[in-house]
């Protein structure tokens, strides 16, 4: 057996120990408070996008404990409490993610500022990668500018409720070839965010990417620009790999319900397990989670920009294969 | 056939893709965090050899094909099919000239190659690395024209034409990388 080695060389890994280290030192010199919460809990997300492990537990009514595919439930709960700013390096998995810039198990930053938006938060991402990754500048740019830009699609028309508008298959076909068939309206804006503008924002350095349509809202709360409903939400990409991924929070319980229970419609529609709702986050929320933005920033992305590294194996003690 | 789904894709699986045979060479995983997975997978069409590049839905599956490779000996050519026996079970596979393609100048009989069947009958067919061969014409070289580089054609016995060094004369056996087609040295004795 001769795949007992480490995925990345021990020097990789000693920049991993740094960076975690430069990561520590940058929130405790902002105030932002380092906290811990459960890998394993009760409740998990109802994303459409996201499968989770789950495990046989004793000790929880339904039997299972789900391994949480981000800290974002248990760090809201610890926001209602009033923990103040928070920030939390921890693991997180994602049940078949499994790739060249994909690992299930996997390390992430996720952090919390209270009483900012997310157009603030932004900005001190910005700051973090600028320290991390030594690149001056970056660039903001509207979803729907984004796709104009460089589809020449709009992606806020909308055809016949979840379907895909006739305009875009040619796009994608052009770009593409075949493209999949049985993609509703926003896995199609997924294919093309993935496969037509990631590739076409290599050179353009730090970008981030606000204003998504409302359907991929997931728990950002919703706003008007310009006559048109968009999340407050952002996807930060360098060179064209994304990064980061924040909302300015959904903190209205009623509004936060109807969300999740979207979201359950959605996995249904796709054929996928409903997820029972999390009530202590709904609880949490009732008892008021203060008005926040967070974002969640994967490590080992981050790594792998920062060390020019061509995977996520170059940059991890044992990638998935020989975990 | 078993259908395969995305994330048992490796490379050299066989799968049926529109109605053809094709061998898995590369496939990416890619996902947006909060949004549809996908699978960028690049396959080479085992019939015309033509390498594809599709995008599937994570989950999506494609039908087994029923493809396998065995090595056979070469016994002849009839003009039409180039017969090849497996040597244990002495059963006959007849290959046709699609299948056969470039191999063709390497065929020597009683050699093995790499037979590749689909449903059954030969798909593709490929030569050993190396092969020995006997030249049957070549120039004698004794001017020995340097700005060739040292080197002049000879054929061999199966038709191919390779460059070897001046030195090299007719009859003699050398040894060919049948994926560069070139000389690699003069064949081991016995």
């Amino acid at each position: 057996m001769s795949d007992w080695q480490p995925s990345a060389p021990l020097v990789n890994l000693k920049e991993r120990a740094t960076l975690l280290a430069k990561l520590r030192t940058f929130f405790s010199e902002r105030g932002v408070l380092e906290v811990e919460t459960p890998l394993l809990s009760q409740a998990t997300v109802p994303d459409p996008g996201i499968e989770v492990f789950s495990v046989p537990a004793v000790g929880s009514e339904t039997g299972l404990r789900y391994l949480q595919t981000s800290p974002e439930f248990a760090m809201k709960r610890l926001l209602a409490a009033g923990a103040g700013d928070i920030y939390q390096i921890s693991k997180a998995f994602r049940q078949g993610e499994a790739g060249r810039y994909h690992n299930p198990e996997f390390t992430l930053l996720e952090w919390y500022r209270v009483g900012w938006d997310h157009t603030a938060l932004m900005r001190e991402v910005a700051e973090l990668l600028g320290t991390v990754l030594e690149i001056r500048g970056w660039q903001v740019w509207p979803y729907r500018a984004l796709f104009t830009e460089l589809l020449d699609i709009d992606p806020l028309t909308y055809g016949n409720g979840s379907a895909v508008p006739e305009s875009w298959l040619p796009v994608a076909r052009s770009r593409l070839g075949d493209v999949p068939r049985d993609l509703d309206r926003d896995a199609f804006l997924d294919l093309l965010m993935s496969h037509c503008i990631e590739p076409d924002i290599e050179e353009w350095g730090i970008v981030f990417v606000t204003d998504f349509p409302p359907s991929q809202a997931a728990l950002a709360r919703k706003m008007q620009v310009a006559s048109h409903a968009v999340a407050a939400r952002f996807e930060c990409y360098v060179q064209g790999r994304e990064l980061a991924n924040g909302y300015w929070e959904q903190s209205d319980p009623q509004l936060l319900a109807e969300q999740l229970k979207a979201d359950n419609a959605r996995r249904k529609r796709r054929q996928l397990a409903e997820r029972p709702i999390d009530e202590r986050l709904l609880a949490a929320h009732h008892h008021g989670l203060p008005d926040c933005a967070g974002v969640a920033l994967g490590i080992d992305r981050l790594l792998a920009l920062k060390l020019g590294a061509d995977s996520l194996q170059e940059v991890m003690s044992f990638a998935w294969p020989v975990a | 056939m078993p259908n395969f789904s995305t994330n048992e894709f490796k490379p050299g699986l066989k799968v049926m893709l529109d109605s053809e045979p094709c061998s898995i060479l590369e496939n990416e995983f890619v996902k947006p965090g909060k949004g549809q997975a996908f699978n960028r997978v690049k396959l080479r069409n085992l019939k015309s050899g033509r390498v594809w590049e599709r995008t599937f839905k994570s989950g999506d599956t494609l039908e087994g094909a029923d493809v396998m490779d065995v090595d056979l000996e070469y016994s002849y050519t009839d003009g039409e099919f180039w017969h090849f026996m497996d040597p244990s079970t002495f059963e006959q596979y007849g290959a046709d000239r699609e299948a056969v393609g470039e191999a063709e100048k390497w065929l020597k009989e009683q050699e093995r190659y790499e037979i590749t069947l689909y449903n059954g009958s030969p798909l593709a067919v490929t030569p050993p690395n190396f092969i020995e061969l006997e030249i049957t014409e070549t120039d004698p070289g004794l001017k020995g024209d340097t700005a060739q580089g040292g080197s002049k054609p000879a054929t061999l016995s199966t038709g191919a034409v390779v460059r070897v060094p001046l030195f090299i004369t007719e009859g003699e056996v050398i040894r060919v990388d049948t994926r560069t087609g070139e000389y690699v040295s003069r064949a081991s004795k016995g």
